[in-house]
């Protein structure tokens, strides 16, 4: 058995350790936000993040991850409370078909809290293990800036509040 | 009592010697930059193939710098080198070095007013170099854009920046003969043997150095670490499963995928990227030369090799089962052909004295360069943690080469977290 921790909970599996993570997510936790595009780590939508870096969840094995923290699209916010990144990523409507979105918004969270003030250059190259082929990626640009700024209240406003 | 007086002495005429050379280079007087019209247009474009396989634009561009405008830095063991502006700019590049300063800089390594130049600079390949490829070179280097760009000053400790002191490294290890041509070889080889020995410089990278980074001439080409990759052995027993074919080395020195030994990676991609763009047949008289020098016997029989693919592994190997859930669904019977990796039993990379390039692909990826075809391999930094990467790591090469683990795996996996590099086609290496 294996156990993995995800978005702050705790799960327990009994697939075999070589399990890509995202055959838990979906099939065991119903966890749907990650999302199988080719199994081949080339199309970045089944990106979560461990210990806040993205990841392939189609090929990383349960094995490597137990005791790693893994975040995934839900572990963000919620249809009612979106995160910073999400609220931005609907406020530039910045999907068509969606199927990719996930995987952006993680790498773009990922890279946010490296960066909270990423220029253009850093955003396209956080990105660009996800393909996106409804050509949404001017949208996407947007959302990441924007998120950015949100990302930079929401440090600034936790800094007043400490001090 | 007497070594130490032998050595003394010895030391003594090597510094008075080096104290003559070093005060007799004179400067070449400037030249007003040659109109570019002045140069034949056959010449220029031979030239622009020779800065091709000679490789010019990877170490005398900075990343995201204009062509040729240097600035790029070079890592030694003695600090950092910035590679030298050889645009037409008068003032930043080389507009006022006449044919005669430019060919003395290849031949002697010494810029036009006369300053030692650092072996950074491979004059030691150029002395092979004929006269009159020098000159197309030139001829192409003085008809570019001239980009003002000056380069930064170089970072080396003492006594390593006193220019003066190369004097003494080129009594040593400059060679000046001209390329003399191989005895028993035919038009062909004989080619690619002045390409691959003089601009090219393929040792640059391939050879072992000694401590004052001079190439081992009994151990050309035999493999060394060029800015954490390992250009592995090319001459004598070469570290490949099967025997490359001079088809296979020409495709592979021009960017393509080869069956049974993969893609150019790390500082050798930009280098096949160059030799996709020159004529064919320099790429077949350069294949046909190094296969000259690959042993006959290194290659493992097929029943080895295909022995040790199909045997599975022991589930409680954390190798075993990270290769199993993450590498086998490209590497084993891929279900994309353009995801297909290599069968890892035929990878070379494997089978190096050094986990190095291993590290770099596993951490880094596969990318073509930018804008071209090519197989992707996703990179897997962050993914895995060091102590599964050395588990993976030992696995690998345990299984699909059957040689002993690694002794060094523990600090290169530890020292290249650390540096977390980037995509494994960007690094470069002179």
């Amino acid at each position: 058995m294996i156990t993995l921790r995800v978005n702050g909970s705790t799960f327990d599996t009994d697939s075999d350790p070589e399990t890509p993570l995202l055959y838990v997510l979906r099939n065991e936790m119903e966890l749907n936000g990650a999302k199988f595009g080719c199994g081949l780590g080339q199309c970045g939508s089944c990106t979560v993040l461990a210990d806040n870096r993205p990841i392939f969840s189609c090929l990383t094995p349960i094995a490597m991850l137990s005791e790693r923290e893994i975040t995934t699209l839900e572990g963000l916010g919620s249809i009612d409370d979106p995160g910073p990144v999400q609220r931005a990523f609907i406020e530039e409507q910045a999907a068509q078909c969606g199927y990719c979105i996930p995987g952006m918004i993680m790498r773009a969270h990922a890279l946010l809290l490296q960066n909270s003030a990423p220029d253009e250059a850093a955003i396209r190259e956080a990105l660009e293990p996800s393909l996106c082929r409804c050509g949404t990626h001017l949208r996407i640009l947007r959302a990441v800036h924007r998120a950015s700024d949100g990302f930079q209240e929401q440090t600034s406003a936790a800094g007043e509040s400490t001090q | 009592m007497k070594v130490l007086y032998g050595i003394a002495v010895a030391l003594l005429v090597l510094a008075a010697a080096a104290v003559a050379y070093a005060v007799s280079p004179r400067a070449i007087e400037a030249v007003k930059r040659p109109d570019p019209q002045s140069f034949d247009g056959a010449t220029v474009a031979h030239g622009e193939r020779l800065a091709l396989i000679g490789n010019c634009a990877e170490c005398h561009t900075a990343e995201q710098g204009e062509a040729y405008a240097g600035g790029r830095a070079i890592p030694t063991p003695f600090g950092t080198i910035y590679a030298t502006n050889i645009t037409p700019d008068p003032e930043t590049g080389i507009g006022t070095w006449s044919r005669e300063a430019f060919r003395r800089s290849m031949y002697e390594g010494l810029d036009r007013e006369g300053e030692h130049l650092y072996p950074a600079f491979p004059y030691h390949h150029f002395t092979k170099v004929l006269p009159e490829d020098i000159d197309a070179l030139y001829a192409y280097l003085m008809t570019r854009e001239p980009v003002r760009n000056e380069a930064p000053a170089n970072e080396l400790r003492f006594p390593f920046n006193l220019r003066p002191l190369l004097a003494g490294w080129k009594l040593l290890y400059l060679d000046n003969g001209r390329f003399a041509g191989l005895a028993d070889a035919d038009e062909k080889v004989n080619r690619g043997a002045y390409l691959v020995q003089g601009l090219a410089h393929c040792g640059g990278c391939h050879t072992p150095r000694n401590a004052l980074q001079a190439e081992k001439k009994d151990e050309f080409l035999q493999g060394e670490v060029t800015e954490n990759w390992y250009a592995p052995a090319i001459s004598g027993d070469v570290p490949a499963a099967v025997k490359w074919s001079e088809n296979q080395l020409a495709d592979y020195l021009t960017g393509r995928w080869v069956e049974q030994h993969g893609v150019a990676l790390g500082a050798m991609a930009p280098v096949a990227h160059n030799l996709s763009r020159v004529t064919d047949e320099d790429v077949v008289a350069i294949s046909a030369y190094i296969a000259s020098l690959m042993e006959d016997d290194t290659a493992e029989t097929d029943a080895e090799i295909t022995g040790a693919v199909g045997e599975r592994p022991d589930s409680g190997d954390v190798g075993a089962v990270i290769y199993a859930g993450a590498c086998a669904v490209c590497h084993d019977a891929s279900p994309s052909p353009f995801a297909a990796g290599l069968p890892l039993a035929f990878s070379t990379s494997l089978r190096i004295p050094t986990p190095l390039n291993l590290i770099q692909i596993i951490e880094n990826g596969v990318k073509p360069p930018e804008g071209q075809p090519g197989r992707y391999m996703p990179g897997f930094a962050g993914a895995l943690t060091d102590e599964q990467l050395v588990a993976l790591a030992s696995y690998l090469r345990g299984r699909f080469t059957g040689r002993d683990p690694w002794a060094d795996i523990d600090s290169v996996v530890k020292a290249t977290a650390t540096e977390g590099s980037a995509g494994a086609e960007i690094s470069n290496a002179e």
